[in-house]
């Protein structure tokens, strides 16, 4: 019998081998030709924990310190950890009501028992000092670190900006971001967030099957540091900012100063202003709302957003263009005709020169006349769109109607009207020079940001050249700069008409008639330029300047919404007074200081609007 | 007296208790806990199973295996009054009633019943005169397996009662016929088919292929033909009515619920479908080379509960990827193809048969443990032989293989 069946032993040999066959191309299947269960396998048993890197420094161009950190601690729970806790010593040290504790359970209880989850954010150093030594008490609990930003000083808060906590588009957007990060959301931290923000390191723990860390992954080799953010050297005068921001406290406007040489912004100011300190930490979000919601709009930032009608300032380009294309010589002279545009009481002006002194309407409606009608077409219309084109390219020139390349965002670009704007506004052809004559001095369609009024400064100071306003000077331990801001752009008009312009400037604030004199400061010889720009409230007050008329160390503009005065009477001191602060380190002229620093112009002020399309009659 | 010992058998052996005990090591490996011989760790109470392992086998060389052979009915007599105690005096692990204290240690009586009717049913197969195809042969040898499987049954260790139908393949090696298989077959997938289908529609496709064996398949139908087809359409439409009821009130909650995740009517990975959805993202991030040795994520983590035991291959997949898993699958199925060529070679029908016994109830545990843990059977708890964390369980298997290497050495001396 034995060897009757013996030839089932193959049978029962082919049922083992196939069995082991079948388990194997099923081990492909799962091992091989499957990635599904590799990924789960990593979400499940790995934690990513991110290291925080602190965001980079900010400081002045004194050495300053504007921005810095401040370690904050952020309380965590492991519900499932939490062992005979006394609740209401710990609500009495961590200084919570009992409702709050129960409140703050629940949500990391229904996270995960055995997750960490947050339990309060932001604890400061000095609350967290008051309980550190019990902390060990609170079986369950730890304190992770996390860095807010400071500022020493309550100042430059437009330029500064500000960070927030990143939202669905930014996550969007950018992979680099994570829930829970912070960005840049306004100022040089949104403009070098990338800068700023560093690295962020990671540590991966390995996490067992009730979410408890285990341990490192891999003994670490596969974790990074975080690397911290790179600071920044601002061009910021921190001083003088203080200062302008003092001055502008009770005022609605700004005050831009650049060093004409170079284009560092030395102050950058917007009133009304806040304490950058108020959009830091746990009461950001309150704050913030409260500031967007302030009719006088405090985050608006009036020195880079704002568009105003320049006024008479805008003369200036206007006399330097007449120049430059032709239209008068240095000594060319218009009787003040009042029939042609309002002027107030003065005589004659019988050159450039004392035009830009007098700052005569008549003599820029008839400048630009000559600018606009060159007499190179018949028809009134064709020859306004010659002119207007050529007009435009030397204003463009001035840096004005496009964004300045400066370092922050949200840069308006203002608005220099070109021949397409008039012809969807009029109709092609049926504009011309008496349409659009308002211009000359610098109201009507015309739009400028007060940066580019302090560029323009900057140019007269120069005589015929900017160099791109900026906020950073350097960036970084090798100090790296950013090559846009050494180079030139030209004007491309005459050095000699650029000294008339100053000789002009310089008669504003000197001469008997000029209308600027209340910028006068002993021992130095400012230039400026007074402007009155007529809206439908009060009007407002500007005036750029520069000091000294030699080499010129700061170029300024101040624009006051709504002074109910011309430019000489508010912005013309002020600026007077930023220069002196400036020049002299400290203000001698302490009555005139206070007398600015006190006066409130029209605390009753409509709500801002856009500046008018209607032409108007404008005094200088 | 010269005896040959079989050396493939003994190094495949030692290898899989080694590569066995390093896996175990690896699952319940913990940075505070990496001494090899920590008492209090499950690697390192393998440590002295293995010892004691090596203890028993080195004595069954020394006892004759005329022992064995004569004094199988007792053996078997003893396994099963242990089984019996192990009912009144057990302790239950998971649900189980399946361990008897003695000492420190925990005996689980039912792997040694099968090594105990291992012996029995060979004995009584080698006796003069006894031919399977006679029925009185076959109700005695369906009570010798019988009555140690429902006692098995009665600890509701599922498990190790299935093991107990593993002796169908020496006793088809001894003639059984293999209609068995194919019944056996069928019903299996009638099973599933109406877990799956409704019963009405599964009867009706019943029904169709019996018209279709008789009208579309015969040329010729006898009177035969039609009582014969009548009948399984009868025991198919029986079977189909029982399987709702035995689904229902036979089975246990628990294993109704595996059942399903199985056939893939239940897709719950938090519950039921937790262990094998865990130990397939185990094993499928393995991938080809694996992790490498103790760098296994979900294992190291207890994501895989019972991963030292039952669910060992697949600490072995996650950390030695598809090639270190194949190879322990081929080495598995090396040993059992050389069982076979072993008993095959026997002179005695008792070693015969006991050699296909080992073999038999071998592949049923490799079988069931590695079907369950791939996922392509449902879950029922059966350790790895040689490999998986247990003491019980290794002592039995290296008794009962290491008696068939002794019968196997001496075969040229019998005569």
């Amino acid at each position: 019998m034995s060897k009757q069946y013996s030839d089932r032993n193959r049978g029962v040999k082919i049922l083992f081998m196939s069995v082991g066959l079948i388990f194997i191309i099923r081990l492909m299947v799962l091992q091989l030709f499957s990635s599904e269960y590799r990924e789960l396998a990593e979400v499940q048993a790995l934690r990513h924990r991110t290291q925080y890197p602190a965001r980079g420094l900010v400081y002045d161009r004194n050495g300053k310190l504007l921005v810095y950190n401040e370690i904050v601690y952020d309380l965590m729970v492991i519900p499932r950890m939490v062992k005979g806790l006394d609740t209401a010593y710990f609500c009495r040290q961590v200084g919570i009501t009992r409702e709050d504790f129960e409140a703050r359970m629940d949500k990391a209880k229904k996270y995960s028992r055995y997750a960490p989850s947050l339990f309060m954010k932001q604890i400061t150093k000095a609350e967290y000092a008051c309980w550190q030594n019990k902390l060990h008490c609170f079986d369950g609990f730890y304190v992770q670190q996390r860095t807010l930003r400071v500022y020493d000083r309550p100042i430059a808060a437009h330029v500064l900006g500000y960070v927030g906590e990143v939202n669905e588009n930014d996550l969007k957007n950018n992979s680099y971001y994570k829930r829970g990060d912070y960005i840049g959301r306004s100022g040089l931290e949104k403009s070098y967030e990338e800068l700023l923000r560093g690295t962020k390191g990671v540590k991966i723990m390995q996490v067992d099957v009730h979410n408890r860390e285990i341990g490192s992954y891999q003994h670490g080799q596969c974790d990074t540091l975080p690397i911290e953010g790179i600071n920044l050297y601002t061009t910021i005068d921190a001083d003088l900012q203080e200062y302008a921001e003092k001055i502008m406290a009770n005022k609605r406007g700004c005050v831009v100063a650049i060093e004409p040489a170079t284009g560092e912004v030395l102050v950058l100011a917007s009133a009304p202003t806040y304490d950058p300190n108020l959009l830091v930490g746990n009461a950001r979000g309150k704050n913030y709302n409260i500031l967007s919601n302030d009719i006088s709009k405090p985050l608006f930032n009036r020195a880079l957003q704002g568009q105003y009608p320049p006024g008479s300032i805008f003369k200036v380009a206007q006399a330097m263009t007449a120049l430059e294309v032709g239209a008068i010589t240095p000594s060319t002279g218009f009787a003040c005709d009042k029939s042609l545009v309002g002027c107030h009481n003065h005589p004659s002006a019988r050159s450039v020169q004392e035009a830009i002194k007098m700052s005569c309407n008549p003599y820029f409606y008839q400048t630009y006349r000559r600018v606009i009608q060159q007499g190179k077409y018949k028809s009134a219309a064709k020859d306004s769109q010659y002119g207007l084109t050529m007009w435009r390219d030397y204003m463009l020139k001035f840096g004005f109607g496009q964004r300045l390349g400066i370092d922050l965002p949200n840069v308006s670009t203002g608005m220099i009207p070109d021949t397409a704007y008039y012809n969807r506004w009029y109709g092609k052809d049926r504009w011309s020079f008496s349409t659009i004559y308002s211009n000359s001095i610098g109201q009507g369609e015309v739009q400028v940001v007060p940066l580019q009024m302090a560029n323009l400064a900057c140019i007269v100071a120069n005589r015929g050249y900017y160099i791109t306003p900026h906020v950073v000077r350097y960036y970084g331990p090798d100090s790296t700069r950013n090559e846009e801001f050494i180079q030139r752009h030209e004007t491309g008009i005459k050095k000699e008409y650029f000294d008339i312009a100053a000789q002009g400037m310089y008669d504003v604030v000197h001469l008997p008639g000029g209308t600027g004199r209340r910028a006068n400061i002993p021992d130095i010889d400012v230039c400026g330029k007074t402007g009155t720009a007529e809206n439908k409230g009060n009007d407002h007050s500007v005036f750029i300047s520069f000091a000294p008329m030699i080499n010129p160390k700061i170029a300024v503009a101040v624009y006051v919404e709504n002074a109910a005065g011309g430019g000489g009477s508010w912005a013309a001191p002020i600026s007077g007074l930023i220069i002196e602060k400036y020049l002299k380190g400290e203000v001698q002229r302490k009555d005139v200081e206070r007398q600015y620093m006190e006066a409130a112009p029209c605390q009753k002020l409509p709500l801002p609007h856009k500046a008018p399309k209607t032409k108007k009659k404008k005094r200088g | 007296m010269k005896l040959k010992f079989d050396k493939l058998t003994i190094i495949l052996y030692i290898i899989l208790v080694v590569f066995g005990w390093v896996n175990i090591y690896a699952a319940c490996y913990n940075e505070s806990h990496a001494l090899i011989w920590d008492m209090e760790q499950q690697h390192g109470k393998q440590l002295l199973w293995i010892g004691i392992a090596l203890v028993v086998a080195m004595a069954t060389i020394f006892i004759e295996p005329k022992f064995f052979a004569q004094g199988s009915y007792i053996i078997y007599g003893f396994t099963l009054l242990l089984l019996i105690a192990t009912l009144i005096i057990g302790t239950a692990t998971h649900g189980n009633q399946a361990w008897i204290n003695i000492g420190p240690f925990k005996l689980q009586s039912s792997e040694f019943a099968k090594f105990g009717t291992a012996l029995a049913v060979a004995k009584y197969m080698s006796g003069l005169d006894i031919d399977i195809k006679k029925r009185n042969v076959q109700i005695a040898v369906a009570l010798l397996i019988a009555i140690p499987m429902g006692l098995v049954l009665l600890q509701h260790d599922t498990g190790s009662a299935l093991v107990f139908l593993s002796f169908v393949i020496p006793l088809y090696r001894e003639g059984l016929s293999p209609a068995l298989f194919v019944i056996g077959a069928v019903a299996v997938i009638l099973f599933v088919l109406s877990l799956l289908i409704n019963q009405y529609l599964l009867m009706g496709i019943v029904l169709a292929l019996c018209l279709f064996y008789l009208f579309g398949w015969l040329n010729k139908r006898t009177r035969r033909h039609y009582l014969y087809t009548l009948g399984v359409l009868a025991a198919c439409c029986l079977f189909i009515f029982s399987v709702d009821f035995t689904f229902e009130h036979v089975l246990e909650p628990h294993q109704q619920s595996r059942i399903y995740v199985l056939l893939g009517k239940t897709d719950d990975i938090k519950a039921a479908g937790y262990n094998q959805h865990q130990s397939k993202i185990a094993i499928g991030s393995g991938g080809l080379i694996g992790k490498g040795f103790l760098k296994g994520t979900i294992t190291k983590a207890d994501f895989v509960p019972e991963q030292e035991t039952d669910f060992i291959f697949c600490t072995v997949a996650e950390e030695w990827g598809f090639v270190g898993s194949t190879l322990l699958l081929v080495a598995y199925v090396v040993l059992l193809v050389h069982l076979v060529t072993m008993a095959e070679r026997q002179r005695s029908a008792f070693a015969r048969f006991y050699g296909y016994s080992v073999a038999g109830i071998l592949f049923m545990h490799l079988f069931v443990n590695v079907g369950m843990v791939l996922g392509l059977l449902p879950v029922i708890g059966i350790p790895l032989p040689f490999f998986s964390y247990g003491g019980s369980s290794l002592l039995a298997f290296t008794l009962m293989l290491f008696i068939f290497i002794r019968q196997d050495a001496e075969r040229n001396n019998l005569l």
